[in-house]
């Protein structure tokens, strides 16, 4: 038993013995460092020039991240957060566990960006999908009125999750929690992030998710799939930025900053459109994917971060409430 | 209550595990409080209160319900297999939760047998998720243990008894079977609804966002989603609250062990002769041992198929797994023969504490007590290992105090009259004679460690899962085939521990 165990905890131990380069380790939700997703690019592109080793840290959808840090406080081994999004900076900020790094110039955005701690990386629409030949509501309302089955996340745990509840109020205001009271029997299940749930509507456990404009773009061109639709709706659609932020406990602030410049480059946002598949922040030099322009939105909908911080905690409860009865 | 301990023993030992596990359980207490006061409970808060004590009393009525004509066949009828059956009705304890719900969704799952059936046949599909399904799951959990609790009821009935109503041929429902389950149904209803208030796992994976939230879930989600300690607290304290009324009851209603053995015989009886009760009582028997069967092979097979699929992390989250698990069996051994060497009401109290703590409750209480000292990350794997051993100590010391009473019995005037006193005594008499009974004990310690998951979900960051962590995510991110793989490991890593332990313990004293 003693020689099993012994290797058992010298291999656990393993990792630990990495080469003498400095470690940038990055917090960011499960879906960046997928197989598919942006992570394995944006290292390989990084670490050719920061003659470092970035590693990625997942901590479950983007707004569980902050959860994360702010539970490991100071001793947390991040250097830099990744994901979350501007419905989360105010909130973001008050913990007091960022430190600046100078506003960033030069985006592509939909909105006029003018913080200096927190970097945007992408942005996109959210949007509610669906597969050719399911149901296609319009509107929330008519969402509610049928028999389409939905699944969404977990506002205070997902990025998306919350953007759906903010989308709701946005749109609908002091009618808000009659809405989600008319939307409980179409929801199967609420997931902790985002992975969770688009995995559930992947294996037919609901008609529709919440998910991104831009979602049914990645079957196209990844899978030469046409079969899935990101259904318009009535409303307008809720407008994400998701940002970046350098830790201030982080003992290599000055590779964090390289790694915050880095991520406006093309190094970094030519692996965004088919990786995260989301609007750029800064659009690279072969544009954008076929699929992009077409799903763009009439009507977007957006809270500036103190609005969304003032609405985020009412707007939850709200949302709690009245999915719990 | 006999004094287990005399004054031949070493005592300060259980003196200090005794404060050890009280200031554990009941300290716990004073971070909570002191961080409760800045919270406010909301309506969603007050909806998994109803929600728990909701699921808690259907899944203790179903379970309570179903068991009586299961455990009356049971006491009624011999047949070959029937001693393998109440063996297996002892199983589901060591059983890890994950791996039971991994079982259930093969068989009643979105994909699994009963849809596909359903399907064939072009009925609408079933869902498992939301209370329906949080219900199943306790009911496979528990059913055994209820049909063990009422089975040691009916055996309790003194076969004159039986022979006499049939002599006077008086209905036997009427004047003994009613009467005993008048005693002892309140009993088991009272120990499950106990059990079912503590659901983490289950409603982890089975529970369907706000409308079913257990207060253990609701705990975790609020340290993990949103860091709001205030919350946490509070909701912990009601759940404190909340699980020590329902342990008193428990304590209060039920009679005898709840690991009874004893349970080999069958009553002779004169009244069930006939062919309907003989077909409704295998009829019964058939029905549970498939209901608690075919879940657990379709978890094996679909484990075996997912062997191939076990993702690179399980041997890292395995090493860890057993750190902790033998890190617990080390710590609830100790503490259980310590407090068994004290004896008394007190100790006996001490040991029984835990039973009312919650695993959230006293991980949330430990995060908030360590916070300002260690990082959650640095303190996951020392601090999920004290947790499960005081969850796991109340039944080690049940298992331990009787066999050290019976040691001392035989043993202990002679050892007196030797001058064989203190850790000589522990050495030489004390400790060799009761190897069996803390290889038992340390069995049980390293099972019930290895299917955990609480404590751990709430402490861990990446990469420091324990194995039940790891098929979380996995079957949270719908990889189903990996998640059984690693649930076929944790099986085989559970009932491998309590095997060799319990084996260990009883090899050893037989060649002495």
């Amino acid at each position: 038993m003693r020689p099993a165990l012994t290797a058992l905890l010298a291999l656990a131990a393993a990792p630990a013995l990495a080469q003498d380069k400095p470690v940038l380790t990055v917090l960011t939700y499960d879906s960046f460092t997928a197989e598919w997703g942006p992570g394995p690019s944006v290292e390989t592109a990084f670490e050719a020039t920061c003659g470092c080793d970035l590693q990625f840290v997942t901590a479950g959808d983007g707004a569980a991240l902050l959860a994360r840090l702010q539970l490991d406080g100071e001793a947390t081994e991040a250097d830099v957060v990744l994901g979350l999004d501007a419905n989360l900076l105010a909130a973001a900020r008050v913990t007091g566990l960022f430190a600046s790094h100078g506003a960033a110039e030069g985006l592509d955005l939909p909105v006029d960006w003018t913080d200096d701690t927190f970097v945007p990386f992408d942005w996109g629409w959210f949007s509610v999908v669906g597969k050719a030949g399911g149901p296609m509501p319009q509107s929330f309302r008519e969402l509610a009125d049928s028999d389409a089955s939905l699944v969404i996340e977990d506002p205070r745990s997902s990025t998306p999750g919350l953007g759906l509840v903010l989308w709701v109020e946005a749109a609908y205001g002091e009618e808000a929690p009659a809405i989600w009271e008319a939307l409980r029997d179409n929801i199967v299940t609420v997931t902790p992030g985002w992975t969770e749930a688009y995995n559930l509507f992947l294996e037919g456990e609901a008609d529709l998710v919440l998910s991104y404009t831009t979602s049914p773009a990645y079957h196209l061109i990844a899978e030469q799939d046409a079969g899935f639709v990101a259904l318009p709706f009535e409303e307008g659609h809720y407008l994400q930025v998701e940002v970046a932020g350098k830790v201030a406990s982080s003992d290599v602030s000055e590779l964090a900053d390289e790694f915050l410049d880095f991520m406006l480059t093309e190094g970094f946002q030519s692996a965004i459109p088919t990786g995260n598949w989301m609007y750029p922040a800064v659009t690279p030099e072969a544009g954008l994917p076929e699929g992009f322009e077409s799903v763009r939105p009439e009507t977007t909908l957006y809270l500036a971060p103190e609005e969304a911080e003032a609405l985020r905690g009412p707007a939850i409860d709200r949302w709690r409430t009245a999915l719990s009865q | 209550m006999t004094r287990a301990g005399s004054s031949g023993l070493p005592r300060l030992p259980g003196a200090l595990a005794a404060l050890l596990v009280a200031g554990l359980c009941l300290g716990t207490l004073v971070p909570l409080l002191l961080r409760a006061g800045e919270g406010t409970l909301g309506g969603a808060d007050w909806a998994s209160l109803r929600f728990t004590l909701e699921q808690a009393a259907l899944s203790a009525g179903v379970s309570v319900v179903l068991a009586i004509p299961v455990a009356r066949a049971l006491a009624r009828r011999r047949f070959p297999g029937r001693g393998a059956l109440v063996t297996l009705l002892g199983a589901p304890f060591l059983l890890p939760v994950i791996v039971a719900v991994m079982g259930l969704l093969a068989l009643f799952g979105r994909g699994g047998l009963l849809n596909d059936a359903l399907g064939a046949l072009g009925w609408p599909r079933v869902s498992v998720y939301g209370l329906h399904g949080v219900v199943l799951a306790h009911v496979f959990l528990n059913l055994p243990l209820a049909t063990r609790l009422l089975l040691q009821g009916w055996l309790d009935i003194p076969a004159e008894r039986f022979r006499l109503a049939a002599t006077l041929n008086a209905p036997v429902w009427a004047v003994l079977e009613r009467p005993m389950l008048r005693a002892v149904l309140p009993g088991a209803f009272a120990v499950i609804f106990a059990l079912c208030l503590t659901s983490f796992s289950v409603a982890l994976i089975l529970g369907g966002g706000p409308a079913a939230t257990t207060m253990e879930l609701a705990i975790y989600q609020a340290i993990r989603f949103e860091a709001d300690f205030a919350g946490a607290a509070q909701l912990a304290l009601l759940q404190y609250a909340l699980c020590g009324a329902a342990a008193a009851l428990a304590f209060a209603l039920s009679r005898g062990p709840v690991l009874g053995a004893g349970l080999g015989r069958a009553v002779e009886r004169w009244d069930a002769g006939g062919l309907g009760a003989r077909l409704g009582d295998a009829a019964w028997i058939g029905a549970a041992a498939l209901f608690l069967l075919v879940p657990l092979t379709l978890a094996v097979l679909r484990g075996l198929g997912g062997l191939d699929d076990l993702p690179g992390e399980v041997w890292d989250a395995m090493g860890r797994s057993l750190g902790v698990a033998l890190g617990a069996t080390a710590l609830t051994l100790l503490l259980a023969l310590a407090l068994a060497l004290k004896g008394g009401a007190l100790a006996q109290a001490a040991g029984a504490l835990p039973l009312a703590a919650s695993a959230l409750v006293l991980g949330t209480g430990l995060l908030l007590l360590l916070r300002p000292f260690v990082g959650p990350s640095a303190a996951a794997l020392p601090v999920t290992a004290l947790a499960d051993a005081l969850l796991a100590l109340p039944f080690a010391l049940r298992a331990v105090t009787p066999a050290l009473a019976e040691v001392e019995a035989r043993h202990g005037r002679l050892a007196e009259s030797l001058g064989i006193t203190g850790l000589a005594r522990l050495r030489i008499v004390v400790l060799p004679l009761l190897r069996p009974v803390l290889g038992f004990s340390a069995g049980l310690a390293a099972a019930l460690s290895m299917g955990n998951l609480g404590v751990i979900a709430l402490f861990a960051g990446q990469g420091q899962g324990t194995l039940p962590l790891l098929m979380a995510q996995l079957m949270g991110a719908y990889r189903m085939d990996a998640a059984a793989g690693v649930g076929l490991v944790i099986l085989g890593l559970a009932l491998g521990l309590f095997w060799g332990f319990d084996r260990g313990g009883r090899l050893d004293a037989a060649s002495r």
